[in-house]
This record gives structure tokens, C-alpha cells and sequence, in this order.
């Protein structure tokens, strides 16, 4: 398909700006600070906009139109209503907060910001919560300036982070650009962190230690709370990444466990549409020795039960401009409170179901390196079928062919030729079935016609697409 | 209750399959003793009464008042195009684009974006969108940073103090030092800047137009940046760049800031969208997602995610950037926003900012006792000296439904007299007579 550029005519004009009613002056703007050229947008009318990108937009598969497995990223359902509620505060000015006397005029939205971390609070276990960063990972650089900060004020200068070899890579990444050398622990015969390789690793230098939970691999580890015990008595503190709370909403709750500090993505367990790749919220939840520390500013309660925004300037500063995603907090907010306590129980049971169905049925036909009660998603290995010359990769780029986005194919790292499902509670048995029976199908070609698979996929607008000459090249952007 | 389809029925039947006898079963690989010991949250909802809270919460948004105020975020005319586009489930239910057969819609628009921000800027590489402009800011930082092998930055106060905020706290774990040098009459103190480089210095970050509205040229700084093998990180306001010269054609090297101002609502904060520009050669030292263009084994052309083996999911710790998750859907729309006003007609729009500002400072300079204090040009927003405290009077006015202007006391804390006025395209000339009125009445009567 062209470009939007492309569809360029000099002279066209798309949509008319707001009419001048003032004098023009603009001809006393000094020559030496304007620009030289204009910037050289598209010129096109407003339908050739419009069907440019409506068209543009059905070149994607998305939840809305197809079963989009992808595992460690939950992605369920996006309720409709939560758009329309977050556009009733499309024209609210996060600044009028800030104004001598703004605070009256924003109540709603403060309610709305401090109400959430409340919800959050209570279902993670933590005592606290700040909404804003701004994504996952900005999260889990949040809750490491936090862990930073908790030891700088005990006057220890702590050099070490651990993590799994099975962590996303973004544990070990926010934990560099806070600062800290990283110690990566591998992963056990059973599935989880080697216990003694980390008793080991544990000493006085180190400040925490970053858990997923579910991990990567979909199981939950039986020795969590003695991993945190063993933080605690070496004076480190212990992560959380939420990445995977979808399993065990209602069930178990991190701040119970031992957990200091976490983060959960609202984009994956609270029912956010995650737009192509973000906008997500990453909300950070701390327990009561780390409040301290918490971003400013902080909206608070009052005795009179108004809402107001204070600084804390005892914190980490400010880790974004304002009170975080605040669009995506409104959708999460409306996905809590209209779903309750038993709704997202429901949530979890649901979604451990569906993962464990998909499991028990495709065991058969793919290794499953990790044969035992799965959580939200369950991670298998085509290494069966690598021995043919037919790969994660074939087999994800098939199952396009067949209408389904594919899993999370070569994650987590520690398993060789991984497809990871992760189905989430929004899907029915009858979607499930369709992938099931493909999938048996791929496994299938994969004896029999195993051209079909390497040939994958053929119903999409390009085939396979050359990455390598994309890095070489290096066009990103239109000349 | 929520939105899980199956039935009692179905749930029998995929417990049988699995082999277990009931669903808590499925759960008893979690000790009993880490069980949560509360959950206390009210029962469910049905959308109509959430649409009620919905509707009481937004009604004490402030979204009634007329907003003079900006703080890096600007209440901008936004056409019906951009919402419904962007509404586009496949567009906003999609997530990032890993298997681009299947996401040649986001991956294509995101080139389109990449394209028309580097254009906007000046500048010749841009990644998919960071997060927002204090933490693009903070990014551009961390690259000078990997660039130069430096640890030493230079930040000029006349930078928005939020997103100071936010660059001191990225950096605090991996500067030497962050040196902050005052402003001069509401500008940037050139020859403090200049003097405070050194062989030592990483970057100089500076902003155009600056927080107080003053638009300048910062060739010549760029110049002397270079001279000391350090970079110039021009912080931009993509509305003002209709008309302001570019920080490519200053001779910057990185351009990074705050999208909003393309197309995204003002929503309380966010999500809005940070963007970052830079020159080719450095593109291997940008964070976050690239995409660039390829063919496939026909020779069709089509997008891919690019250049990975810089981020996390590869490199782990080694990785440029944290960044995973960006801001694409708001990227989307910044590039839905460009195309749908187009070159004439963004041209246009920031034409139309000035002089609504240009009108506003001469009838609010105009009242007794009120200046307008920039010492040079501005854009969309300038500083007002006002006889007296501004907070109070700005207080005083929102009754009458007006933001006069954000009151500079509370970050820079000897400037108590002035406020920040801004005037969009979307203040009518009646809205800024008015406000000179108010004014005029609070000030003197």
C-alpha cells in the first residue's frame, strides 16, 4: 500500500483550522527564528485521509478481530464502555490541579486517581500505590529508584540486582539504568529460579531481587515466600513484576507473600486496549517502609474527604509530567469496578482454565517441557518438530494463514523453540477448539507438507519480510 | 459478571478434558499458606451504573473552564478525523507489532509517523514514541550519554520544571552531574551556557520556545557545543515548529519532547506521547522501538520492527533503553493529526497561535500596572508581571471560569509577581477580551 505521502498532491487541503478573529501579524515574526521550510506533510483531502487509514487499519489483526494468544502480554477483551468513559475527561487540563484553588474545580478526576490506588492496593496486598509510570517497565524503573532510595537512607549502597534467566528483559534493563549490576540466576529442572544458585548469590551487596510470579513459564513458584524471606535477611528488598497477576487475582496477593515493592500493567491484567504497542500504565505498589520514597506529587484524601495534590518531597522526584496515563487509569478504574470482588476472581479462574485446557489438549502433539498445572498460560516447545526443519516461527507465521495472531514464539529464553499460549479468560471454548484444531494441523504438516509451513503465511498483504536487509538498510523514514 | 463466555456446561467439559475435578484444582500448586488473606473490593456493576459514577466523576473535571494556561500541554483544536481513526479497534486492540505479516497497519503508520516527525523536526532518524516529554528529555540525556561517553549534563532552568524534575531522577543513578543554569530575562543565559561546557559536558539541554514562551535561535550555542565535542538536546513544542525554525536547521543533534500538542486530548495528564529525533548517524544509539522499511521474499515492500538487538528482550541490561511498552496509539494519532492539516494547513495553525497571542499581550499589557516581561519574541505563551502575587488573582478568577495563566512563584520562586499566559487557536478573541476585563477588575477594583 503507498504511503500517506505518497497520496501527496501540492496545493491540496485536508481539514480547516479555527477562522482568524483577531488582526493577522503574523508577517512580524522575526525571519531569524522562523523556519526555513515548511515541514513537508502529506497535502491530501479529508477522505483520501480517511480511507488511508481505514484501510491501513485492516492490514492489522487485533483482539477485536481475531484470538490474539500472545503470551506474557494478557490480551484480553477491552470493554467498549471503557472508552466512552474515559472520553468524558477528554477536555480536562491536568494544570488546573496545580492552580492556587485548581484542586475544587478537579475533584472528579483526583477521586478517580486516589480511588485506584486504593483498588490496587487492596488487591496486590500493598499499602500504597502510585499511578504514575507510565508503562510496565517504566514501573519496574520506578520500583528500583524506590529500593534505591529505602537503602541510600539506610546509608547502604547496595551494587546488585538479581533476576531469573527467565525474566522478561526488561527486569534486568530498568534495574541497569537505576543503576545496578545485575546477577542473572538460572532456571531449575522444575521450572522456577535454582533456589541454591540464589541462596548463593545472596549477600549484603545485593538490593533486591526481581520475581515474576507466575513466571514466564506460566507455573507458579511453591518456594516465592522462602525467596523472600532469604531478600529479607540479607537486608534486600523484593520485586514484583505484575506482568502476570491475571493468574491470581483474588487468590494470592503479592503484599501477603512478602513482596516490597511490584508494579502491575493495567494494559494486561485490568482490560486496557493496548494500541499497537502502548499506551499502558504501569502503577507501582509499595509496602509501608517505602512510602516514603513515592513520586511526587500525591493525591490525597483529606479529613473533609476532598481531594487534594501534595508534594513529596521526601521521594524520587518525579518519574512523569503529570498523574500518569491518566485515560488508561479511568478504563482500569470502570474494569475493577464494574467486574467487583467475584468478577475478577472469575477473572483468574478463567483464565487459569482456558491456558490448562489449551494444554491438555496439545500435549500430544508439542513437547511440553514443563508438564505440570499450568497458571494464565502455558509455554510448549517445537523442538519435536525442529528436528524436521520446521520451527517456532513456521508454525506462528501458519497459524496467521489460518486467522490466528500467533503466541509469543522464542520467550521465555530458557526454552528452545518456545511458543508461548497464553489464551486469558475472554475467549470461549469454541475459539479455543478452532486453535486447538489448527494447531494439531501444523503439527501434522509439519510431518507431512512441511513446504506449507516454511511457505506461511500466504493470505497476508507482504510474506515474510526481510529483517536482516531492514537493519542494513536502515530507512526509517520516508526520504 | 465479567467477560468470560463459558458456560457451566463448557466448564465440565474442559475440566475432563484436563483431568481435574474441579477449577480451584487447578490452583493447588499455590501453597495454602500464601493464599490472600483479604480481597475486599464491593460486588460488580453493570455499565449503566458505571457510566453513572462515570458521568458524576467527569462532572467535576474542570473541563467547563477556559483554559490560558499550558505547561507543556496545550488545549489544541483536534479534528472528528483523528477520534475516529484512531477508534479503529484493529488499530487501538492491536498490541506491538511483533509479527509484522500481521501488522503492516500499525507498522505502516508508525513509518508514516517516524517520517513526519523527523520532517517536523528537522532532523533525519526517529524512533516509535517514548512515553512523554520529561521522560524523552531524560532519554535524549541517556543517549548523549552513550554517544559521547560522558556523564556530565548541562540544563538550562528555562527547560519545563517537570520535566527537569523528571530528567534529574532518570539521571541520578548514572550522572556525574547535572549542571542547572539560570535564565536571563525569561530567555536562555547563552553566555552561561557557553561557559559552563566543557570537554567533560555530554549534552547541553535546552528548550524552544522555553517554559516562559520565549522563542530563540540556538545555532550558535549548537556551535559551541560541537567545538567541545558535546551535543545540543533541543527540547520542541511540535505546534510551534509551523513557524519556529526546527532544531535541524539549529544544528541540533537531538530533538526530543511532548506530542500532546498533535492531536491528543488533554485527558488529565495522559496518555499522551514523547518523541524523540536525531541524526543518522546516532540512530543506533536511540531507545526504544524503530521501524524500518524491507520487502518480502516477493519483493513487495513492508515495515518491520527494527534494529532490536538494542532493546531489552534481547540485550537485557546492555540494552539502550528500558522502554518496552511506548506510546503508539497517541504517536498515531500525532501523524493522523499532521496528514489530516497538512503542510499548508499546520503552517496555518501555528500562524494562528501567534498572533492569538500576539492580540492577547496587547490587550492584557494594555491594563495598569500589567506587562509582558519576555525580553524578546514569543510564540503561543508569555510571562505577564502583574502588580502584585499572581497565585491570588489567578485564584480569584477561576470562579468566573477562567485559568488566567500558570503562576510562576511555585518553580522559580522569585518570579511571585508573573504568570504564564497561553492563547491557543482555540481562544476566541471574546474569551481574551474577557480575560483582560477579569483581570483588569481583579487587579483594580
Amino acid at each position: 500500500m503507498e504511503l500517506i505521502y505518497e497520496k501527496s498532491v501540492p496545493g491540496r487541503t485536508g481539514v480547516r483550522i479555527p477562522v482568524a478573529d483577531i488582526p493577522r501579524t503574523t508577517g512580524g515574526f522575526p525571519a531569524g527564528l522562523r523556519r526555513f521550510e515548511p515541514a513537508a506533510f502529506p497535502e491530501v483531502s479529508e477522505l483520501d485521509l480517511v480511507r488511508h487509514y481505514t484501510n491501513l487499519s485492516r492490514r492489522n489483526f487485533s483482539v477485536d478481530t481475531n484470538f490474539y494468544p500472545l503470551g506474557s502480554c494478557t490480551m484480553k477483551y477491552n470493554a467498549k464502555v471503557m472508552e466512552n468513559a474515559a472520553a468524558l475527561f477528554a477536555g480536562c487540563h491536568p494544570v488546573v490541579a496545580l492552580l492556587p484553588g485548581g484542586e475544587k474545580l478537579v475533584q472528579g478526576p483526583l477521586s478517580l486517581v486516589w480511588e485506584l490506588e486504593r483498588q490496587l492496593a487492596e488487591i496486590t496486598g500493598m499499602d500504597e500505590v502510585t499511578t504514575q509510570p507510565l508503562a510496565g517497565a517504566h514501573g519496574e524503573m520506578t520500583g528500583i529508584m524506590l529500593i534505591a532510595a529505602y537503602h541510600k537512607a539506610r546509608g547502604q549502597k547496595r551494587k546488585y540486582v538479581i533476576v531469573p534467566d527467565s525474566s522478561h528483559g526488561t527486569n534486568p534493563a530498568s534495574a541497569a539504568m537505576a543503576g545496578y549490576e545485575i546477577v542473572t540466576i538460572p532456571t531449575a529442572p522444575y521450572g522456577d529460579m535454582d533456589l541454591d544458585a540464589y541462596r548463593a548469590a545472596m549477600n549484603d551487596q545485593v538490593a533486591a531481587v526481581m520475581m515474576t510470579c507466575p513466571n514466564t513459564l506460566g507455573l507458579f513458584n511453591p518456594y516465592i515466600a522462602e525467596i523472600c524471606r532469604i531478600a529479607h535477611e540479607a537486608g534486600a528488598l523484593t520485586y514484583y513484576d505484575g506482568a502476570n497477576l491475571n493468574a491470581i487475582l483474588g487468590k494470592v496477593r503479592p503484599g501477603d507473600v512478602g513482596f516490597d515493592v511490584i508494579h502491575v500493567n493495567l494494559h494486561k491484567t485490568f482490560g486496557t486496549p493496548h494500541g499497537g504497542g502502548g499506551p499502558g500504565s504501569g502503577p507501582v505498589g509499595v509496602r509501608a517502609g517505602l512510602i516514603p520514597y513515592l513520586p511526587t506529587p500525591r493525591v490525597v484524601k483529606k479529613d473533609d474527604g476532598s481531594f487534594a495534590v501534595e508534594a513529596h518531597p521526601e521521594g524520587i522526584g518525579r518519574v512523569s509530567d503529570f498523574f500518569g496515563n491518566f485515560g488508561i487509569m479511568v478504563r482500569a478504574f470502570g474494569y475493577i469496578t464494574l467486574l467487583g470482588r467475584e468478577g475478577l476472581i472469575e477473572v483468574s479462574e478463567q483464565a487459569v482454565l482456558n491456558a490448562n485446557y489449551l494444554m491438555a489438549r496439545l500435549k500430544e502433539e508439542y513437547d511440553l517441557p514443563f508438564d505440570q498445572t499450568c497458571m494464565h498460560e502455558c509455554v510448549f516447545s517445537a523442538a519435536r518438530q525442529a528436528k524436521e526443519g520446521i520451527h517456532a516461527i513456521d508454525i506462528a507465521k501458519y497459524l496467521i494463514d489460518r486467522g490466528f495472531h500467533p503466541p509469543t514464539v522464542y520467550f521465555p529464553l530458557n526454552v528452545k523453540e518456545a511458543i508461548m499460549i497464553e489464551p486469558t479468560e475472554t475467549e470461549s471454548k469454541q475459539t479455543l477448539d478452532s486453535f486447538i484444531a489448527v494447531m494439531i494441523e501444523a503439527a501434522r504438516c509439519a510431518k507431512e507438507s512441511p513446504q506449507e509451513l516454511k511457505d506461511a503465511p500466504i493470505t497476508t498483504p507482504v510474506g515474510r519480510l526481510d529483517e536482516t536487509r531492514a537493519a542494513r538498510a536502515l530507512q526509517v523514514c520516508c526520504e | 459478571m465479567g467477560y468470560s463466555p463459558n458456560t457451566p456446561e463448557e466448564i465440565r467439559e474442559m475440566l475432563a478434558a484436563i483431568g481435574a475435578g474441579s477449577v480451584e484444582e487447578l490452583f493447588s500448586s499455590i501453597p495454602r499458606e500464601l493464599r490472600a488473606k483479604s480481597f475486599d473490593l464491593p460486588p460488580g456493576l453493570s455499565e449503566f451504573e458505571l457510566m453513572g459514577i462515570m458521568r458524576e466523576k467527569a462532572s467535576t473535571g474542570g473541563c467547563g473552564i477556559t483554559p490560558f494556561i499550558g505547561g507543556g500541554l496545550y488545549d489544541h483544536f483536534i479534528p472528528a478525523a483523528v477520534d475516529h481513526l484512531s477508534s479503529r479497534a484493529e488499530f487501538y486492540t492491536a498490541y506491538t507489532p511483533y509479527q509484522p505479516e500481521c501488522s503492516q497497519g500499525t507498522l505502516q503508520a508508525l513509518f508514516e509517523y517516524q517520517t513526519a516527525i523527523c520532517r517536523l523536526t528537522g532532523m533525519e532518524a526517529s524512533n516509535a514514541s517514548l512515553y512523554d516529554g520529561g521522560t524523552a528529555v531524560a532519554e535524549a540525556a541517556l543517549m548523549a550519554f552513550r554517544i559521547t561517553g560522558r556523564h556530565q549534563v548541562v540544563l538550562d532552568e528555562s527547560v519545563n520544571p517537570f520535566y527537569r524534575e523528571v530528567v534529574r531522577g532518570y539521571l541520578a543513578s548514572v550522572a556525574e552531574q547535572v549542571v542547572e543554569v539560570a535564565p536571563l530575562g525569561y530567555g536562555s543565559d547563552f553566555d552561561m551556557l557557553s561557559g559552563t561546557v566543557t570537554g567533560e559536558t555530554a549534552a547541553i539541554i535546552v528548550q524552544n520556545p522555553n517554559f516562559f514562551g520565549t522563542v530563540e535561535d540556538f545555532a550558535a550555542l549548537a556551535e559551541k557545543a560541537h567545538q567541545h565535542g558535546a551535543l545540543l538536546i533541543v527540547c520542541s513544542y511540535p505546534v510551534a515548529l509551523g513557524l519556529v525554525k526546527s532544531p535541524g536547521e539549529m544544528g541540533a543533534d537531538i530533538a526530543a519532547g511532548e506530542g500532546q500538542s498533535l492531536g491528543n486530548h488533554l485527558s488529565f495528564g495522559g496518555p499522551y506521547f514523547g518523541f524523540i529525533t536525531t541524526l543518522k548517524k546516532y540512530i543506533r544509539n536511540l531507545p526504544g522501538r524503530i521501524v524500518g522499511e524491507t520487502i518480502d521474499k516477493d519483493g513487495q515492500r513492508g515495515y518491520v520492527l527494527t534494529l532490536q538487538a538494542r532493546e531489552q528482550h534481547i540485550k537485557r541490561q546492555k540494552a539502550t533503553s528500558n522502554i518496552c511498552s511506548n506510546q503508539s496509539l497517541c504517536a498515531l494519532r500525532g501523524m493522523i493529526f499532521t496528514a489530516a492539516l497538512g503542510r499548508k494547513g499546520f503552517e496555518e495553525l501555528a500562524a494562528l497561535n501567534y498572533d492569538k497571542a500576539e492580540y492577547a499581550r496587547g490587550v492584557l499589557s494594555a491594563i495598569d500596572g500589567v506587562s509582558v516581561i519576555n525580553a524578546g519574541t514569543t510564540f503561543n505563551e508569555f510571562v505577564l508581571s502583574l502588580p502584585k502575587p499572581a497565585a491570588p488573582v489567578v485564584e480569584r478568577l477561576l470562579p468566573f471560569g477562567v485559568a488566567a495563566g500558570l503562576p510562576l512563584g511555585s518553580y522559580y520562586p522569585e518570579m511571585e509577581n508573573t504568570l504564564v499566559v497561553t492563547v491557543t487557536e482555540k481562544r476566541t478573541k471574546t474569551e481574551i477580551d474577557r480575560l483582560a476585563s477579569l483581570l483588569q477588575e481583579a487587579l483594580w477594583s
